[in-house]
């Protein structure tokens, strides 16, 4: 049994109090400790995604003790890419933030990323409902610390919003644990997708009542509508790194769905017939359309940036809602492309404020740095839009190909087409206001401070990132396939979890 | 007893979720409170009701109380209360600084200067 897996956990959670106690009034030192951690989990990330390559399942027991009865962490395709891309993705804000000095705007930044990340990276990782809980608190808190940070009241005010639609949510998680432990007794989620078979279509009540709240409570932090209520104002009035890094919360409440729904109450299941058709397709549809009209009705860049990521969200579990191999593939292809693109949009959006008075979609005097950060904003809006040549172009395409056979295909094309419509006019309202129409105002005397180069390189490593995604489209949607293919096949996951022999179920060679 | 904790969760739940809609920060807080009390009671309940029964394994004893789900609430326990005085404290302060108590936004108090431009 290797312990690189528990790492990615261990890293950050180690890092993140050295960071408090021993380095607190040393900005200098938080920034190198903190860039030398993200570095060093981008490079575990990326061997332990290279072990399950080949579709090994990684195992670690916590304490040796064996499945049911003990913690543990598993790792698959998908796991280990997800911790890949937060990794990566977390580099990239890390830098910006460092870059545009929003780190030392308020005490603890730093830290609170550290434990951030520990939170966002055992929750992909774990196999065990309850830590699964618990790996959720732990990155909910560091957000309530992180999306306050720099403080002022506006923030504060969306920070109290934030807290308590979160608190509501975690509660539900609570209720819906309680009702899967009382019918079934195991909230280990191998042992539960076993144990979940064995239960007739007669007595499913408990066990479908537990099946829905679950899917509320991803379904809130995944931004559905009419649960998405949370995410505009906080991530808009959160600081810009913070909700670039964000980006990547919206995908844990995706991750789990796709976990949960394929291993445990998969759709062929008498349990949980009809909760992906009936009701998950259509809220990802109005999603899709609400996130993108708000695209076009948003008198902010922030709100604006705040509402494609709801409808970014939306595609994404449309995809999920469909349940086939080929529509889970796409919806992976898609998430690591919407998670990049809306953390780009949301630094771009920061330098633009940068450069001038506020985020107005109003015309004003041309930013400093324009034509960079106009250039910026032009790719961003592109991949967030769909448009070719970049990811989200490919990846919408992929999801439409998925729907194809579906019953609502009809609905499907349609929301589809016509919600990247809408976006691609929101978008380029908002982009030919703040950059053409600039230059018909006359410049003010005001003068703003060009945005370092650091935070260029970190939105130019994304974009960069992003470009890799496109060209390497069929070797990435080749790798999202298999990782399809494994969900779908779940016995071996299951296998390796329960079979795998710890503390507990060893003979007693002692005795005489 | 079922009946009893039954209605308790029941009242509980019922009082925290007309709380949790005042749409005030102080009535909300509490609601959540009544909420995350009456979770913990189901938590609790969800290993099955018994009475004076040891969570331990012993001879010659064969009614056992689940011991999981006390783990359980023992975590949630210790987060809800560390998420209530968190929310507490960020629900002062907004509170403090913009002399306005209201969970929801609030059209007129839209025309705060946008911040960070520094």
């Amino acid at each position: 049994m290797s312990h690189w897996i528990i790492a990615p956990v261990i890293l950050p959670a180690l890092l993140a109090p050295f960071i408090v106690l021993a380095a607190r009034y040393h900005i200098g030192i938080q920034r190198a400790f903190s860039v030398a951690g993200v570095l060093a989990l981008v490079a575990i990330a990326a061997g332990l995604a290279w072990q399950t390559s080949d579709g090994t399942i990684l195992l670690y027991q916590l304490g040796d003790w064996a499945a049911p009865f003990g913690i543990v962490l598993v790792g698959d395709r998908l796991s280990t890419m997800m911790v890949l891309l937060t990794s990566v993705l977390a580099l990239f804000v890390l830098l910006y933030a460092i870059g545009s000095g929003w780190d030392d705007r308020g005490r603890h930044f730093h830290a609170l990323f550290q434990f951030q990340l520990m939170g966002i990276l055992g929750a992909f990782l774990t196999g065990d409902l309850f830590n699964l809980f618990v790996f959720f608190e732990v990155l909910l808190i560091a957000s309530y610390g992180l999306m306050i940070h720099a403080g002022g009241n506006a923030r504060l005010r969306a920070g109290v919003q934030y807290v308590l639609f979160n608190l509501i949510g975690s509660t539900l998680f609570l209720f819906a644990l309680g009702s899967i432990y009382a019918e079934t007794g195991t909230l280990n989620m191998a042992d539960l997708a076993q144990r979940v078979t064995l239960i007739t279509p007669e007595e499913t009540v408990g066990i479908r009542v537990a099946a829905v709240l679950l899917l509320l409570v991803f379904a809130i932090k995944a931004a559905l509508v009419p649960l998405h209520f949370w995410l505009p104002s906080s991530y808009a009035e959160a600081p810009a790194p913070v909700a670039a890094l964000f980006a990547i919360m919206t995908k844990v409440g995706a991750y789990a769905i796709i976990r949960v729904y394929t291993m445990i109450f998969h759709p062929d299941l008498e349990v949980t017939a009809g909760l992906h058709d009936i009701w998950l397709l259509p809220a990802a549809l109005v999603s899709l359309a609400i996130g993108m009209t708000g695209v076009l009705a948003a008198k902010k860049l922030d709100r604006l940036v705040a509402f494609s990521v709801i409808g970014s969200m939306g595609m994404v579990m449309v995809a999920i809602s469909l349940f086939t191999p080929e529509s889970i593939a796409a919806a992976l292809y898609y998430i690591v492309h919407s998670t990049l693109a809306g953390a780009a949009l949301f630094l771009i959006s920061d330098l633009v404020r940068t450069g001038r008075a506020d985020l107005e979609l109003t015309p004003q005097p041309a930013v400093s740095g324009n034509a960079l950060t106009a250039a910026m904003f032009f790719v961003g809006a592109i991949a967030m839009a769909g448009l070719p040549p970049l990811s989200g172009f490919l990846g919408k395409l992929l999801v439409l190909d998925a729907g194809f056979n579906s019953d609502m295909m009809v609905w499907i094309w349609v929301v589809v087409l016509g919600s990247s419509l809408v976006s691609i006019v929101g978008f380029s309202r908002a982009g030919s206001i703040l950059f053409w129409k600039a230059h018909s105002v006359e410049p003010s005397d005001e003068t703003y401070a060009r945005p370092a180069m650091l935070s260029y390189a970190a939105v130019g490593g994304l974009v960069a990132l992003l470009i890799a995604h496109t060209v390497f489209a069929g070797k990435v949607h080749g790798y999202t396939t298999t990782m399809a293919a494994q969900l779908f096949a779940p016995e071996p996951y299951i296998s390796v979890v329960v079979d795998t022999e710890g503390k507990l179920v060893k003979p007693k060679t002692e005795d005489k | 007893m079922e009946l009893l904790v039954a209605s308790a969760i029941g009242i509980l739940t019922a009082g925290g979720i007309y709380l949790m809609l005042r749409l005030r920060t102080f009535p909300v807080i509490l609601g959540i409170s009544l909420l995350t009390y009456a979770v913990n009671v189901f938590l609790f309940a969800s290993g099955r009701l018994t009475t004076a029964a040891p969570p331990i394994l012993r001879d010659d004893i064969s009614l056992y109380a689940d011991p999981l789900p006390q783990a359980l609430v023992l975590t949630a326990i210790v987060i809800s209360f560390g998420m209530t005085a968190v929310v507490v404290m960020i629900g002062l302060g907004a509170f403090l600084g913009s002399d306005d108590d209201h969970v929801d936004d609030q059209t007129a108090l839209d025309d705060d200067p946008a911040e960070g431009a520094s």
